[in-house]
């Protein structure tokens, strides 16, 4: 039985991750926004199912916050914030798809080297997570850095902090102070990169953020 | 009395945090500049309480001799810009740069900005010092875009998305601390504890350790603005109003360092993991470097001091890397002095960009002439901050040198070159400032020199003149530090 038990906590982080890989070529942003609603979904399944078996009531409420607000809440309203700054028909330019995938998979190489060699003495289940969650955090990253839009932008910033709440929920009997600080800084990231996603739009015209380079108190 | 010397601790962070909620509920911008300006007295007043009397460690909070040091600067810092922030933005409102609507958010956001730099001196849990440096963080990138000009979007945007990939990496790392403290103290806030922590580290797996000090590195050094991450810093600096930048280099930068500095004492104790010295040697010296040669290329008088303040945190990270008592020792002064030496110098380009209607380098000169008060301050201060002797800053450099060349001596050589680097782009650009036909607008400034005086007369008489208790303070601290 725990044998089984393992084997779903462990499908469900490593589809976060393939979820992640997933992300890092969607080219079109309510099609990246729905990819991410998904993230969102698998991590409220991983951490209800940590905790199911580690009996860990507390983290129900971890992944009622995931559901509700990441899974469901954001997305909608990004998408009506794409809709009305007019830009949910923009393709994006990304790097193109072949390097981004092979890079983003010598991450998830990476990471499960490191970590698994790292956390020889620490719960199975624990070790697993953790190296799952250093891949979605690194593959979060890469989301942002090959990105030009600010909303997708933010959202390979969120798939970034799924990967927190991973590792956060693996570490058994984390205080849960920390949780729900984890799901609050992503509420305020969420109301500050609002409050900026509006005001960018009210001058500019554009959500790009090349736009924004234009200026720098080097040049002439 | 006795009540209120038992709850000084609180009272550090329960001041500010009621400010901040009488600010955001005032409508008149007199009225609370002036109780910004109260409520960070009274918290300065409460910080120094803690000298004489502080409660044992417990669950929330740790209160010891490395840590008094830094709430003490925090609190004096932030006590004077708040005096220095009156004047600056009462100019800003005649300039209609700042409406009062801003400037009612711009109270309350500076009030919980410190709430969220004192409660990370202050915790004496890695969960909770990571929520408050985020605090801080966050309350920071609103007031760095509060222009709302193309420029000041740009810096602030650029700081968000960078200040929490850096955070997200601190936080793996917390987490992979409690980790390998789970087999040891198993579940539950002992995990999280310092106290706790320190007493056990030793029996942590070492492996587990060390990349979690990576993590935490990098993530905290992000905040600290050294060499590869700094990019966040110089935009930052110049586009957010000019008392945001002084507390960023004064504060904000010493309190991502009272982070890494705690995880290295945690590091030290267990002799298996990877010496954390070479690493925050390397990063400091290739920020130094850097640093000092981008000096040369500033166009813009606050970037050129934000560049400055990379270097200063690149030879400060440098000196605790090092490590010994004599390198501690002179990373806390300089850590101090800059801190002081910088928040005056920020206080004084604020008012000369006011006088001067501009930021560029270009165009700000003769200001000994023009203004002369304004001018010689930032003589002064950019003497003191480019390591002129008498001050204080030549003492703390020079006894980083000195003890970098009895036991390195070839990094010893890269260090002199970085700093002779930044002193020469300093004193071309002091000159500069300072001297030569006055270019620009002769406005009359209402500049409160008080808090630019204080901060270079206590420079000025730290170079000639450490009081014996401070000394002894800094020494007990240092070897604290190992």
């Amino acid at each position: 039985m725990h044998g089984l038990n393992f084997d779903i906590a462990h499908l469900l982080a490593g589809s976060l991750v393939l979820i992640s890989l997933v992300m890092l070529y969607q080219d079109r942003l309510p099609a990246l926004i729905n990819i991410y609603a998904f993230h969102a979904l698998f991590l409220s399944l991983s951490v209800a199912w940590q905790a199911h078996i580690n009996n860990a009531p507390h983290l129900y409420i971890t992944a009622a916050i995931a559901l509700l607000f990441k899974a469901i809440f954001i997305p909608l309203a990004l998408h009506r914030m794409i809709v009305r700054l007019g830009i949910h028909r923009e393709i994006e330019a990304v790097a193109s798809v072949g390097p981004t995938m092979l890079a983003g998979i010598g991450l998830v190489g990476l990471s499960l080297s490191v970590m698994l060699r790292v956390t020889t003495d620490a719960d199975l289940l624990a070790r697993e997570d953790v190296a799952f969650a250093l891949s979605v955090l690194l593959i979060g990253l890469l989301i942002m850095v090959t990105r030009r839009n600010a909303v997708s932008q933010v959202i390979g910033f969120m798939s970034l902090e799924n990967g927190l709440v991973l590792a956060a929920t693996g570490a058994k009997g984390m205080p849960l102070v920390v949780e729900i600080s984890v799901a609050f800084s992503v509420l305020i990231a969420f109301i500050v990169i609002g409050i900026f996603l509006f005001r960018i739009r009210e001058r500019f015209d554009t959500v790009d953020v090349h736009a924004l380079d234009r200026f720098r108190g080097e040049r002439r | 009395m006795n009540l209120l010397l038992a709850n000084n601790v609180t009272l550090v962070l329960v001041i500010p945090a009621i400010a901040a909620a009488l600010l955001a509920a005032l409508p008149s911008y007199r009225t609370s500049a002036r109780l910004n300006v109260a409520a960070s007295f009274a918290t300065f007043l409460a910080a120094l309480t803690l000298f004489l009397r502080h409660p044992p460690p417990d669950t929330y909070f740790l209160i010891d001799d490395l840590n008094i040091v830094f709430i003490v600067l925090n609190t004096f810092v932030g006590f004077t810009t708040s005096v220095f922030s009156a004047s600056y933005i009462a100019h800003e409102l005649e300039t209609g740069r700042l409406t009062p609507v801003y400037l009612r958010f711009y109270h309350a956001t500076y009030q919980v900005m410190m709430f969220g730099m004192n409660l990370a001196l202050l915790v004496n849990n890695i969960g909770l010092m990571w929520v408050a440096i985020e605090l801080a963080t966050l309350a920071t990138v609103l007031m760095v875009g509060i222009y709302r000009t193309h420029e000041a979007l740009e810096a602030a945007w650029k700081y968000f998305i960078l200040a929490s990939v850096g955070i997200a990496f601190a936080l793996f790392g917390t987490i992979l601390v409690y980790m390998s403290a789970l087999p040891v103290l198993g579940e539950g806030l002992q995990g999280m504890t310092w106290t706790v922590l320190v007493t056990r580290v030793a029996a942590f797996d070492p492996a587990l350790l060390s990349v979690a000090f990576v993590f935490l590195f990098l993530g905290y050094g992000t905040k600290v603005g050294l060499a590869p991450l700094h990019a966040w810093l110089p935009d930052a600096h110049a586009e957010g109003p000019t008392p945001i930048s002084a507390v960023l280099s004064g504060l904000l930068l010493n309190v991502a360092l009272y982070a890494i500095l705690r995880f290295k004492m945690l590091m030290a104790l267990n002799i298996r993991t990877i010496a954390p010295g070479p690493l925050m040697v390397t990063i400091g010296l290739v920020s130094l470097i850097f640093a000092a040669f981008m000096l040369y290329r500033r166009r813009d008088i606050k970037r050129l001091f934000a560049y400055s303040s990379i270097e200063h945190m690149g030879i400060i990270v440098f000196a605790f890397g090092m490590g010994g008592p004599l390198a501690n020792f002179a990373g806390l002064l300089q850590m101090t002095m800059h801190s002081l030496t910088k928040s005056a110098i920020f206080f004084t380009v604020g008012h000369v960009a006011q006088v001067k209607g501009t930021q560029k380098i270009a165009d700000i000169r003769g200001l000994t002439e023009s203004h002369p008060m304004l001018g010689w301050s930032l003589l002064l201060g950019i003497f003191a901050i480019a390591g002129m002797p008498p001050l204080g800053i030549f003492m703390s450099e020079f006894l980083v040198v000195s003890s970098t060349f009895a036991r390195a001596p070839f990094l010893a050589v890269a260090l002199v070159f970085g700093l002779l680097l930044a002193f020469g782009a300093l004193l071309l650009r002091g000159q500069g400032f300072a001297f030569g036909e006055a270019a620009g607008a002769r406005t009359r400034s209402h500049a409160s020199y008080v808090p630019i005086m204080a901060h270079l007369a206590l420079v000025a008489i730290a170079g000639i003149y450490l009081p014996g208790l401070l000394v002894a303070w800094f020494q007990h601290v240092a070897r604290m530090l190992g």
